[in-house]
């Protein structure tokens, strides 16, 4: 079975006048499917431009970036538009929705520009079962300032999904939240992961790799350390424990 | 992408910034309000011509007597006396395209009817004026050639002859005195009120030319000969033809001026044409202006607009827009504007060009094609002045624009 990313030796190189800068160096790894991976590292690590180049918004300089079995290195502009499109779905720590477009408009936002040609109750369609897997049907006519950090969030993870990729790459998705909300979304990232989708997430936050399957560390653009994590945690037993801490203080 | 949701994006990004929309469609509301307006109110003008002079009848040659110089004191055309009721016969009997010929007298006198008396212009004709001159009765017909022959005293009125001496009375048949001859009425002229020089057309008597020229006048030369020509193109043969026999029955030598002056109603028709020519240009360049004003207008808001939704841009082609996508997104966007801008100016330009007709009572008459190009035109523009902006917002780099804040 052709692993969902494949890297061999990817380099990307940045110049800026005389100075160049190595955010990428000599990475190779494998990632199959359904797998849920977490990389770290201190900023400046070279995470960013790893997300960045996975998520095929950028070209590696150096190496090779298998996607699918597809080598993306080589595509053009529009050829990774549509890459991006049909089997990536990003989940941002900004949640970058559009403002002023109602959570169901911003779902159905990759179908527009998919070749697929759906009619618009179909898009609705979609876009609506979209927004049940993250629990925000309800909420489908809201506008981005009527809901909260984690419901944004959560119709991002569904904007993500609508065109059904093989890959979920989010970036921080939990910076912006608080702890109780960030294991929430991590629960539904968890739920997603058992239904089989390859979920990539960069994170600096230790705990919250905790959730994933597989951590990989980098620093300095290399990949240091790459390990499967033991005792992984289960959102919905933290969300539990975190519920009876709650209580205790309360009756204290 | 859909171009149908395109456009439904694009109302609603124009939707959600009301005041700006409206402001940047200003300048071509306004553009295209004042063509508009003003082709409504050129055309009016140039209709009001046109009408004036197809009252004066289709492919009219007219023959003028040549001037008279006496003692150094030019009397100007018609006064030579040296056209002669001889030279319309001649004209009748040997020009075949000459179709309609009236020889034409032309003086004023005090006419009179029971008590009331007025001052008017008494014209000879030949009976086919009308025709030449497209001039219908409202009552009676024509006199006749019979009546040109015998010099019969039989006239026709104007409209205004009739309202000034018979009120409620049928003038048919009744006994009109011009310089105290007795003249019977035969017909009623159609009213064609003011001329464009503002005179009264409806002020006049039309008599056989020669019972003018032997009853009235007492002279034996004619002012003019109207000549119709069969069509268009044979006005130019007429006229040479008329040139030739009339040098020819007045033996001019070949070193001497013509002792005639020949007009056709094309000339007339040309000087009409180049006055709407003239405002044809003024308007297109005033509508040039306003629009590349208009345009700027929209180009500068665009690029504002580009620079202000940066992160939708960068969000859109994260998850899977191609440049073109965005570049049609802000295309659509500026004509949309544009076009919207230009519908709203049609639409003010026509109520304006009511106003001024109502109002200022200028006929004005509002082109289709002048709406039809004012909107191309007001689409184009927004294309054309969109097309920056637009390639711009496409270029950006998407992991660039996602970083912007």
């Amino acid at each position: 079975m052709t692993p969902v990313i494949e890297l061999r030796n990817l380099e990307r190189t940045y110049s800026s006048g005389e100075v160049q800068v190595r955010a990428v160096r000599d990475v190779s790894l494998t990632i199959g499917q359904g797998e849920f991976v977490a990389i770290m590292g201190a900023s400046g690590s070279g995470k960013s431009t790893m997300m960045n180049t996975l998520g095929c918004l950028d070209r590696p300089t150096g190496g090779t970036y298998l996607l699918d079995g597809i080598d993306v290195s080589k595509l053009n502009r529009d050829e990774l538009a549509d890459i991006r499109n049909r089997k990536i779905g990003f989940v941002f720590q900004g949640f970058n929705l559009l403002s002023r477009t109602s959570a169901i408009e911003n779902v159905e936002l990759p179908m527009l520009y998919s070749g697929k040609r759906l009619s618009a109750r179909q898009m609705r369609e979609k876009a609506l079962a979209a927004l049940e897997i993250v629990g925000l049907a309800k909420r489908s006519g809201h506008h981005p300032n009527q809901l909260s950090g984690g419901q944004q969030q959560r119709v991002a993870i569904a904007r993500a999904l609508s065109n059904e990729p093989s890959l979920l790459l989010a970036d921080e998705p939990t910076g912006n939240l608080d702890t109780q909300t960030s294991i929430e979304i991590m629960g539904v990232f968890q739920k997603l992961n058992e239904q089989g989708i390859t979920i990539i997430m960069v994170t600096h936050e230790l705990d919250i790799a905790h959730y994933t399957k597989r951590n990989i560390i980098m620093r300095d653009g290399e990949a240091i350390s790459d390990t499967l994590v033991e005792n992984r945690l289960v959102a919905a037993e933290q969300l539990r424990l975190l519920e009876e801490a709650h209580q205790a203080v309360h009756l204290a | 992408m859909k171009l149908a949701a395109t456009f439904l994006m694009a109302l609603r990004a124009l939707r959600r910034n009301k005041m700006r929309t409206v402001l940047t469609m200003l300048g071509i509301i306004i553009g295209v309000g004042a063509v508009i307006a003003m082709v409504a109110i050129g055309n009016g003008a140039t209709s009001q011509v046109e009408d004036q002079i197809a009252a004066l009848g289709q492919n009219v040659v007219l023959v003028f007597a040549g001037s008279v110089t006496s003692g150094g004191v030019r009397a100007g055309w018609g006064n030579a006396g040296t056209l002669k009721p001889r030279d319309a016969d001649a004209i009748k009997r040997e020009i075949p395209d000459a179709i309609a010929i009236s020889p034409e007298v032309r003086t004023s006198c005090q006419i009179s009817y029971a008590s009331q008396n007025w001052f008017t212009s008494i014209i000879g004709e030949g009976p086919d004026y009308f025709t030449i001159r497209n001039w219908n009765f409202t009552e009676g017909t024509s006199f006749t050639d019979q009546d040109v022959r015998s010099s019969n005293k039989v006239c026709i009125i104007g409209a205004t002859i009739q309202f000034q001496l018979f009120e409620d009375e049928d003038p048919l048949g009744k006994i009109l005195r011009i310089n105290g001859v007795p003249f019977t009425i035969v017909g009623v002229l159609e009213s064609r009120g003011l001329s464009v020089q503002g005179q009264d057309q409806d002020d006049l008597v039309v008599l056989p030319y020669t019972s003018a020229m032997k009853r009235i006048m007492g002279v034996t030369n004619l002012r003019t000969i109207n000549i119709e020509a069969s069509s268009p193109d044979k006005i130019e043969v007429v006229q040479d033809q008329i040139t030739d026999l009339l040098r020819q029955k007045h033996r001019i030598q070949e070193d001497h001026d013509d002792d005639f002056t020949i007009r056709n109603q094309q000339e007339f028709t040309k000087a009409a044409t180049a006055t709407s020519r003239i405002l044809t240009i003024l308007v297109v360049s005033i509508a040039s202006v306003s629009l590349l004003v208009g345009g700027i207008g929209i180009m500068n808001i665009m690029l504002v607009s580009v620079t202000e939704r940066t992160r939708e841009i960068g969000i859109r082609m994260a998850v899977g827009a191609h440049g073109r996508d965005i570049l049609l997104q802000f295309l659509i966007e500026a004509t949309s504007l544009s076009s919207m801008g230009g519908v709203i100016g049609i639409v003010l330009g026509m109520g304006a060009s009511k106003i001024i007709s109502l109002t200022a009572q200028w006929p004005t008459r509002i082109s289709p094609l002048s709406v039809l190009l004012s909107f191309m035109f007001s689409a184009c523009v927004g294309i054309f002045f969109g097309f920056y902006p637009a390639k711009k917002a496409a270029a950006l780099d998407p992991i660039e624009a996602l970083r912007y804040e």
